[in-house]
């Protein structure tokens, strides 16, 4: 999975949500010697394979480095806060009212800004509708996981083509 | 990826009469359950505290409105974003004071009254609608502003009109709600 955690902060800075989902990436090294037998193409600032399969190399997979030098660029990103690391990148939405949604993911995913939205949209339906959960308590909402979940799945399928999905 | 002012797939509507009848049955027990016309509205006011609190998130999420930058641009965006998302009226806003910190909400149609022709004899102090000035307070509670919401005038009172008042009192701290180290 491309997105790694997402957490919900309350006003007073307490955790009353998390959801963490690492699951391995499959990345494959090969040495190869000219002429490639895959066929490369530019997609979307990507360097994606568009024909040709070997050892676990399929078409869809992304080009991350060659010797060993990344190959993707700068990435812009219209969030609200944003951390960047070499491993993944952190994303933080802070609503008018206090609450702030934290979300981990890969640094080439695409589409946080738009999932950030999301949750916030699930949250003020499946937690705050529920008659029964007080405000800035914990988030024990079984609507609301399957919900987030659901959006994490639409966000990664929408958001990258990440190496081996 | 479900844009933000875009409902819900599975969103049904519901009929406007239940949600109005519903509301009636609520104030009729209430009016039952309490003699005094001031706790009827106490409890209103607080209810609709509790509905405020939870709807202004459904609001921001929904509507995308920014941080607003006066007191008038809120009641703009009470009055023309939020009256309009949850009841389908448009209320007229007027500023009361030269502070710039009262205003007022003219409501021209209110569907919760509907169908209620006057108060009863001996609930002449009734705000029939005060639920709606609680969700206001509460609303405006959690974006960190405190506010007074209540009935100036009431049709249903004899007045003209319907004018709901907030007074925006002060910037609630946000840093009361740091932990302290």
């Amino acid at each position: 999975m491309a997105i790694f955690s997402v957490y919900v902060v309350n006003k007073a800075g307490g955790l009353i949500y998390q959801l963490d989902s690492y699951a391995p990436r499959s990345e494959a090294e090969k040495t190869f010697s000219y002429p490639l037998d895959l066929l490369l193409k530019l997609h979307d600032e990507r360097v994606l394979v568009a024909f040709g399969q070997r050892d676990g190399i399929r078409v869809g997979h992304a080009v991350l480095a060659i010797n060993g030098i990344d190959v993707n660029g700068k990435y812009t990103a219209d969030g609200k806060e944003m951390l960047e690391t070499d491993t993944f990148k952190l994303h933080c939405f802070q609503t008018l009212t206090g609450i702030k949604f934290v979300v981990l993911a890969d640094p080439r995913q695409a589409g946080i800004d738009s999932l950030l939205r999301k949750i916030y949209e699930i949250y003020s339906d499946y937690a705050l509708k529920n008659p029964f959960y007080s405000l800035e308590m914990p988030i024990r909402c079984e609507l609301f996981d399957q919900n987030l979940k659901l959006a994490l799945e639409v966000a990664e399928k929408a958001g990258t083509f990440g190496p081996g999905s | 990826m479900s844009r933000p002012a875009q409902r819900r797939p599975e969103y049904h509507k519901i009929n406007r009469d239940l949600f109005v009848l519903t509301y009636g049955a609520l104030v009729a027990q209430l009016c039952k359950d309490y003699e005094k016309d001031e706790d009827v509205n106490q409890y209103l006011d607080k209810m609709g505290y509790g509905i405020g609190t939870r709807l202004v998130e459904d609001f921001l999420a929904r509507s995308c409105v920014g941080r607003c930058h006066s007191y008038s641009e809120i009641a703009d965006i009470i009055a023309q974003v939020a009256f309009k998302m949850y009841l389908g009226i448009t209320p007229s806003v007027t500023c009361n004071n030269s502070s710039r910190n009262e205003f007022s909400l003219i409501l021209d149609k209110n569907p919760l009254v509907e169908f209620v022709e006057e108060l009863p004899a001996g609930r002449s102090s009734l705000c029939y609608c005060n639920l709606l000035c609680g969700i206001i307070r509460g609303a405006l509670e959690m974006v960190h502003l405190a506010a007074d919401v209540t009935f100036l005038q009431d049709r249903l009172k004899g007045d003209s009109v319907t004018e709901i008042g907030i007074t925006f009192l002060k910037k609630l701290d946000e840093k009361k709600y740091r932990r302290k180290k």
